[in-house]
């Protein structure tokens, strides 16, 4: 039998490789999409969140069909103390539109359901299958892929990395290095099931379609760089911890015991009390940032989604910026391929300036500093957390002190905890040239 | 052969006699797996509200079993040539399970669904599949018919003979390895597992074949056969395209069986009882291990003195 050649092989089979491989599929390409997993989506992690604006683009009419959980209405942002919690909330009647714009989502359903998505635009998809490494011709031109089972090579005019964070493929066929431990961090999330009025009334919700998100920061990560989150789906809640490896490693906790003291917390207990936990699960998210970013194109071949680092740690977004790579690589390939033009890195330009001009590297530009910032300014994640919880508290305690000695103490208290006002004032300083 | 059974009761192959002609022998064999789809019961959850088998969101799987099955048809067709279909009975999701198979090495697979089967017990089941077995056979006659040991879904072993009875073929039942297959005198010659030892069998063909499980390890599929597999149009059927006349043996209406109530065990009142081990000899360990037990059955007692004293 003759080497199969498609136009675009895509390994792997998350948002951004389903997102390539449907854009593709769509324009009539002949795709092969191949995934390690059992089934596409048994092996993807997320929160999860999906951000509407992202998906619409690429399958508009989507909300008809997918395994939506909840759309969210109230977002909260708690900073953690040990025994408390301070935060803001919003919440929206205007998230209550036609078409909502944040939703929670059950990622091994919805994984399952944007697949047969791709495979009904035309790809081929075949799963339990480990690309080893891509085949490269004489010229050093990517022009295939082998996989762990026999039988191959197979062919195509373009390979789409769509891997996932860690970037074995890249990696093992020389096109980058090994993910770095500052760069990447580790997240365990587990799923508590609860009946669904009880979830409604816990969160203060009107109906099975509306939903709370928590982002945590403060104690929940123990002094490492990292956050929480509590989200609700339909019948369940998921509530996780990521924090950088780097951190984990030096400061030798395990995550599962950080993410046991985050449900232990006196803010979140009640909120699961009763719930039984269904699912455990961890995954590594990329939060290098801008400056992590790897080479995206070579000839034969580009990168997209957490392979590429395409995650917004700040906001909390990976998803959407992977399927938007996802269809900005389809929609150049599609270009190329119009034009007759073969995928060289020269050609891939197409793709590199379709992502600048994206929101996928703005947002990653605007917030190039922030990883760098946070893993030198600990005391983010730590001092002023406590400082605000303490702070709170005394000025709502009454206690018969009067109120001018206690906001007195409460700014003795800011000065004693960072050295002088000074410091004080360059943390504020840090963190608002960081955010510009 | 003799020399390599187990149990000495039973010497040497007992050959069945063939219900019908031999099949004229043709150039490989045409053997047709009955696999099921079944939800993954390492995965099943119930639900912590309702208590009921949440089967949303569940993957499903090939019935394990029938795993063996296939892995031993495709084992004959690459010894002696052939083809191996796999055919299958459900919803339209079954075809999830049938390309799995295809991905695994099959050459075809044939899918028997319609709104008529839903419900089916395992005498309607056996039915609708002998059916559409019939309807293979119209092609080519079919020499083997395999399936696994049982379902882990329902654990009733009876779809595999019920087939073998109503198509009026040997059955083979809880077959542990195939010896050999004589394809010009049309025999095959399997060890079967039973109680207290193994039989060595041989047929005729055609016959069908229950495969016993962790009897061979399934392989891994080519890249072609996984190109193929999630390309390759699927034979689908409804209960007309199988040749099936009477719908009322078909599902529900075709199915005597009626589940009555589902529910959860009681736990046994009588619980274990501990026999302190800390600090004891083997010998008291022993000792105080019997008293417990003849506490319980003086009778026990009585006779393992009785065989003692004699």
């Amino acid at each position: 039998m003759p080497a199969e050649h498609f136009d675009a092989i895509v390994v792997g089979a998350g948002p951004s490789g389903n997102a390539a491989a449907y854009t593709m599929g769509k324009a009539g390409l002949n795709v092969l999409q191949i995934d390690r997993g059992e089934y596409p989506g048994s092996k993807n992690v997320q929160g999860a969140i999906l951000y509407a604006d992202a998906l619409e683009r690429i399958i508009p009419d989507f909300r008809e069909t997918a395994p939506l959980e909840r759309h969210v209405v109230e977002q909260r942002f708690w900073m953690l103390s040990e025994k408390s919690h301070t935060g803001t909330h919003h919440r929206s009647d205007t998230f209550n539109e036609e078409k909502p714009n944040r939703y929670t989502i059950l990622r091994a359903q919805f994984d399952k359901w944007f697949s047969k998505q791709v495979r009904e635009a035309g790809v081929t998809l075949i799963t339990e299958t480990t690309v080893t490494e891509l085949v490269k011709n004489e010229a050093g031109k990517v022009i295939g892929v082998l996989t762990d089972r026999e039988g191959g090579p197979v062919y195509a005019d373009v390979v789409v990395l769509a891997e996932g964070v860690n970037g074995l493929v890249g990696q093992r066929s020389g096109l980058r290095s090994e993910i770095k431990p500052q760069h990447v961090a580790l997240a365990v999330k587990e799923t508590h099931f609860l009946p669904e009025e009880t979830v409604r009334e816990r969160f203060n919700l009107a109906d099975e379609d509306e939903g709370v998100v928590i982002e945590v920061l403060g104690s929940v990560s123990s002094g490492m760089v990292g956050t929480g989150f509590l989200y609700t789906n339909k019948e369940s809640i998921s509530i996780g911890v990521g924090c950088l490896v780097a951190d984990f490693a030096r400061e030798k906790i395990p995550p599962y015991e950080l993410l046991d003291r985050f449900k232990n917390h006196p803010s979140v207990k009640p909120l699961l009390k009763g719930a039984e936990m269904k699912e455990y699960v961890a995954h590594l998210i990329p939060e290098g940032g801008y400056d992590a970013i790897p080479q995206l194109t070579g000839d034969g071949w580009l990168i997209v989604g957490d392979a590429g680092q395409f995650v917004n740690a700040v906001h909390r977004e990976g998803s959407n910026l992977a399927m938007t790579s996802g269809r900005l690589a389809g929609e150049s390939l599609i270009a190329l391929k119009a034009q007759g033009l073969p995928a060289t890195n020269d050609n891939l330009k197409l793709y590199r300036d379709a992502l600048e001009d994206s929101v996928v590297i703005k947002d990653l530009k605007k917030y190039r500093k922030i990883p760098g910032l946070l893993e030198k300014n600990r005391q983010l994640f730590t001092t002023y957390p406590a400082l605000l919880n303490r702070s709170m508290n005394a000025f709502l305690r009454v206690d018969g002190r009067d109120k001018r000695s206690k906001e007195t103490e409460i700014l003795k208290g800011l000065k004693k905890a960072r050295g002088n006002w000074l410091n004080v004032a360059f943390d504020m300083l840090k963190v608002a040239r960081a955010w510009r | 052969m003799s020399e390599k059974l187990n149990e000495p009761d039973f010497p040497a192959a007992e050959a069945i006699d063939a219900p019908e002609e031999p099949v004229e022998t043709r150039k490989g064999l045409n053997i047709v797996v009955c696999i099921k789809q079944v939800p993954d019961s390492a995965q099943i959850r119930v639900h912590p509200v309702t208590n009921t088998i949440m089967r949303q969101g569940v993957p499903t799987i090939i019935n394990p079993y029938d795993l063996f099955a296939l892995e031993e048809a495709m084992r004959l067709r690459d010894d002696y040539g052939g083809t191996v279909t796999v055919l299958t009975m459900g919803p339209p999701m079954a075809e999830d399970a049938l390309r799995r198979a295809l991905g695994l090495g099959a050459d075809k697979a044939v899918l028997i669904t319609d709104r008529r089967f839903a419900g089916s017990d395992t005498l309607a089941t056996s039915f609708a599949l002998t059916s559409a077995l019939t309807k293979l056979a119209e092609e080519a006659p079919i020499d083997i018919v395999f399936t696994g040991k049982q379902t882990i879904d329902g654990d009733t072993a009876q779809v595999g003979p019920g087939i073998a009875r109503r198509m009026g073929l040997n059955q083979l039942t809880y077959v542990s390895a195939i010896d050999s297959l004589e394809t010009e005198a049309a025999t095959i010659t399997v060890r079967r597992r039973s109680e207290g030892g193994v039989q060595v069998l041989q047929s005729k063909l055609p016959c069908l074949i229950t495969m016993l499980e962790d009897t061979n390890h399934l392989r891994r599929g080519t890249l072609q056969d996984m190109l193929r597999a999630a390309r390759a149009p699927l034979t689908v059927w409804s209960a007309d395209d199988a040749g099936i006349e009477d719908p009322m043996k078909c599902g529900l209406r075709g199915s005597p069986t009626v589940v009555k109530r589902v529910f959860a065990p009681q736990p046994r009142a009588e619980k274990a009882e501990m026999v302190a081990v800390e600090g004891k000899t083997p010998a008291q360990i022993g000792d105080a291990i019997l008293d417990v037990l003849f506490a319980k059955s003086p009778k026990l007692e009585a006779d393992v003195s009785a065989k003692i004293t004699a």
